[in-house]
């Protein structure tokens, strides 16, 4: 009951509707697009434990994994269960690139966002024992390599692809892309010096860099990232540069949000954008972040969806010009 | 030495009263789930997760590392009894223990399934425990085209070591590729042969196709005979188990194989479900009593058994200590340890050394426990036996359907399944086997992946199977495994001056 009432309170002073505000009647589905044990899991299962441990929700939260077809499976899920206002689905770019890669029916304008929880960066990572110190160094090993320098990634025509994509590029010269099925196996295969590079996420790496079997060069984002407690070698992930301060021009950074199906009410999206406020709000979710290097970036309402129009148009310029745009 | 210190405080660590009681409550639990088809252990890790948030992480680590001992053992259960996989690496175990149920001698198959379960799993915790570091870094050697070799070798072991027609061994493995094919490519990132069914994007789940093709056939043939029962009765106590142990020594040759076979699959990762095939066939190759294999033999259960739980425990390595999951079970464990804030990989036994071998000492116990509690239930399980089999066959297949529908809560799964019964069942009937097409399916998109890695990075060249020693040992190995059954055959028949020479060498091409 009390819980109940605090709820209700807060919901009143976070936003303005009106005093009939929606509860959840029946447990909520967290459909994640991808396996278990990935960062999309991760995420979810410590946002599930986060509302659980505070009692943030008086019904229980269930997380399922649909990874099916790069994601496509949990996708079309939400887009098949549009009205149902018991399910999420965890977001990254895959929102934008699957439908432009499998000329699937899917469009993320049928989903109903909630918010933008943080962005996660992409690093470009060496084994530890590579001569290379700069993304300089490694872009000119590259243009002498034949065969070609291995860079693996997650999956094909997705985030990493079109890292390694824009790096050949700016540089003008050619890598041979090695998709894995996880960013895990992309390190593992680094730390064994399968592959010459990876573009993993910070949260992909790190054992490795703190096992001492791979080193980061340089991170793909305008800005540096802003964790400054030592990780590694005494470094930290703020002392990595920006790929475009070592000559490498190349960007890119992707979201990590909550959607939920289209055709809910006004009253339901504001009963989980306030839950999603209250729990980015809360120690265990800064932890979560700090551990994962995640770039804090939590936005709803408009500013999410202006953000989400901008970053659909980037992608679809960008898949376009890689030709990974299914015809 | 010091290791042997740090685990006997581990052993302190395991054996408090509250942390044996998430030992029996999680070895409980996960024989549960591995006896419903369908749930599993990564899902039941999955589903218990969240509880464990705001536990200790080495009480949380023991209670669901519980979890996947007792699913190890469960996934036996309906394997031996209704010939039903519980998981996928229980599907060898069908093939002599199914047989032996049906013989009346449901308890024996399951004394001894469950005893081999647990002489893998300790050759598994023992290498973990002695030779961790070193064992570690050899995992690391292994790229797309080492990963490639062991998936060869394993198609390979199963090709050449079978006794039944190589031909039907080699079509029912091209089926089962075929199959693996469908959905998403992970290389190209293309969706194949989903003629624009978004039911068929998910490919073909091993499980559901294990369910019909084992389970839903073997019931549309016992239907076909009238429902006649076929387990005989037999007195079943406990003094059954000690009778079955008395005469495990006699197969020392085939434990000490398989839990080798095992270690070395679960380390490379090459998983459970390898494994248990590789073990099953080489066993049947060098068995003196080989030929009996398929109709009842307790080698055929203590092999696939054994190299399965080997392999199973020995994953759990890579995931400490390089933060690779060997299974997905491991996988959703490691995710589990990053949520309690210990980060996986080659610090976690510097930094967290009271976790890491309290879960070694944990693996230990939960083993025991998990080995008591399951050979006490064995008079029980195996009374299920004695119901007639007009009462049973419904129930197994409400179960089945069960199963099917919520490995991805879709109708249509339920519809695949009773497809495959009626495949299941024309193979039978036409003395296909059905185990290559289930490796080939479970392998296949695995080996296939690997395959075209090597090749991307090699530029196209196949040298990069010969690469180096261990890539070029593998594929030799392939090769030896490949051509031995063929070539004894030969032999043989060029002894006995029979026309079947031509026809073994023909199939072996």
């Amino acid at each position: 009951m009390k819980q109940h009432w605090l709820a209700a309170g807060a919901a009143l002073a976070a936003v303005t509707t009106p005093a009939l505000a929606w509860e959840p009647t029946k447990a909520i589905e967290i459909v994640v697009p991808f396996s278990a044990g990935g960062a999309s899991d991760q995420m979810a299962r410590t946002m599930q434990g986060i509302i659980q441990k505070n009692n943030l929700t008086s019904q229980p939260i269930i997380v399922v994994n649909k990874p099916a077809a790069g994601g496509a499976e949990g996708m079309l899920d939400i887009q098949k269960a549009a009205g149902d206002p018991h399910k999420l689905i965890t977001t990254s770019s895959g929102i934008f690139m699957t439908p432009m890669a499998t000329k699937l029916p899917l469009n993320w304008t049928e989903y109903t966002p909630i918010a933008m929880m943080a962005q996660d960066s992409f690093v470009l990572w060496v084994n530890a024992k590579a001569p290379y110190q700069t993304a300089g160094d490694f872009m000119t090993a590259a243009k002498a390599a034949s065969p070609p320098l291995k860079i693996g990634g997650t999956s094909s025509k997705r985030e990493d692809n079109l890292i390694v994509f824009g790096m050949e590029k700016a540089g003008g010269v050619k890598f041979a892309y090695i998709p894995h099925t996880s960013g895990g196996q992309a390190s593992t295969q680094l730390s064994g010096n399968h592959i010459d590079a990876s573009t993993n996420n910070p949260a992909e790496d790190v054992a490795n860099w703190r096992g001492g079997a791979t080193r980061p060069i340089c991170v793909f984002s305008e800005q540096k990232m802003t964790y400054s407690t030592p990780v590694a070698d005494g470094k930290s992930w703020a002392d990595i540069p920006t790929c475009a301060s070592q000559g490498l021009n190349v960007t890119y950074q992707m979201l990590r949000g909550m959607f939920m199906p289209g055709k809910v009410t006004k009253e339901q999206q504001a009963f989980y954008v306030n839950l999603f406020k209250k729990v980015s709000e809360t120690p265990e979710w800064k932890d979560y972040l700090a551990r994962s290097a995640l770039v804090p970036d939590y936005r709803d309402g408009e500013a999410f969806v202006t953000f989400l129009k901008a970053d659909e148009e980037k992608h679809a310029k960008l898949m376009g010009e890689a030709g990974f745009t299914a015809k | 030495m010091e290791d042997l210190s740090s685990l006997i405080a581990g052993f302190q660590v395991a054996l408090s009263w509250h942390n044996v009681g998430f030992m029996v409550i999680g070895v409980v639990l996960g024989i549960i789930v591995g006896v419903l088809p369908g749930l599993g252990g990564p899902n039941g890790v999955a589903i218990l997760l969240p509880l464990t948030f705001g536990m200790d992480p080495t009480s949380a680590i023991i209670l669901l590392s519980s979890i996947y001992w007792g699913a190890l053992f469960g996934g036996a259960i309906t394997s031996i009894l209704f010939n039903i996989p519980g998981e996928a690496w229980s599907v060898a175990t069908t093939f002599d223990g199914y047989p032996m149920a049906v013989q009346g001698k449901a308890a024996e198959a399951l004394t001894a399934a469950f005893t081999a379960s647990f002489i893998g799993a300790l050759s598994g915790v023992i290498l973990i425990t002695f030779v961790a570091p070193l064992v570690a870094s050899f995992a690391l050697r292994f790229g797309p085209a080492e990963f490639f070799a062991v998936f060869l070798l394993t198609f390979c072991s199963f090709i050449g070591m079978g006794r039944e027609n190589r031909a039907k061994i080699l079509a029912s493995l091209c089926i089962g590729f075929l199959l693996a094919a469908v959905g998403l490519d992970s290389i190209s990132g293309d969706l194949r042969m989903t003629f624009g069914s978004t039911e068929l994007m998910r490919g073909f789940d091993f499980l559901i196709v294990v369910i019909g093709l084992f389970g839903v056939s073997e019931i549309l043939l016992t239907v076909e005979e009238g429902l006649v029962f076929k387990g005989k009765q037999a007195t079943i106590d406990l003094k059954v188990v000690l009778r079955t142990w008395a005469g495990l020594p006699r197969y020392w040759a085939t434990l000490v194989r398989s839990s080798l076979v095992g270690m070395w699959m679960g380390v490379t990762p090459g998983g459970a479900i390898a494994a248990s095939f590789m073990g099953y066939g080489l066993a049947k190759r060098f068995s003196r009593r080989g030929a009996n294999f398929g109709k009842g033999e307790i080698e055929g259960v203590l092999a696939p058994e054994t190299a399965a739980h080997a392999a199973g425990t020995s994953a759990l390595l890579p995931m400490l200590a390089l933060g690779i999951p060997g299974s997905a079970t491991a996988a959703v464990l490691l995710g589990g340890l990053l949520v309690w804030g210990l980060q996986p990989g080659p610090m976690l036994f510097v930094e967290q050394k009271d976790f890491v071998w309290g879960l070694i000492a944990s693996m230990y116990l939960g083993n025991l426990a998990g080995l008591i509690i399951v050979l006490a239930t064995v008079p029980l399980f195996a009374a299920i036996m004695r119901i007639p089999f007009s009462f049973v066959a419904p129930v197994i297949l409400i179960v089945c359907a069960i199963g099917a529908y919520t490995i991805s809560n879709s109708i249509f799964d339920i519809w695949l399944m009773l497809i495959f019964g009626i495949i299941g069942y024309v193979f039978k009937k036409l003395d296909y086997p059905l185990a290559p097409l289930v490796l080939a399916l479970v392998l296949g998109d695995r080996a296939e992946d690997a395959f075209r890695q090597a090749l991307l990075g090699s530029g196209g060249s196949l040298g990069v199977f010969f690469a180096n020693g261990l890539v070029t040992t593998l594929v030799a190995l392939a090769m030896i495994l490949l051509f031995w059954g063929p070539v004894s055959d030969l032999i043989g028949a060029a002894r006995r001056r029979s026309g079947r020479a031509g026809k073994a060498a023909e199939a072996a091409e």
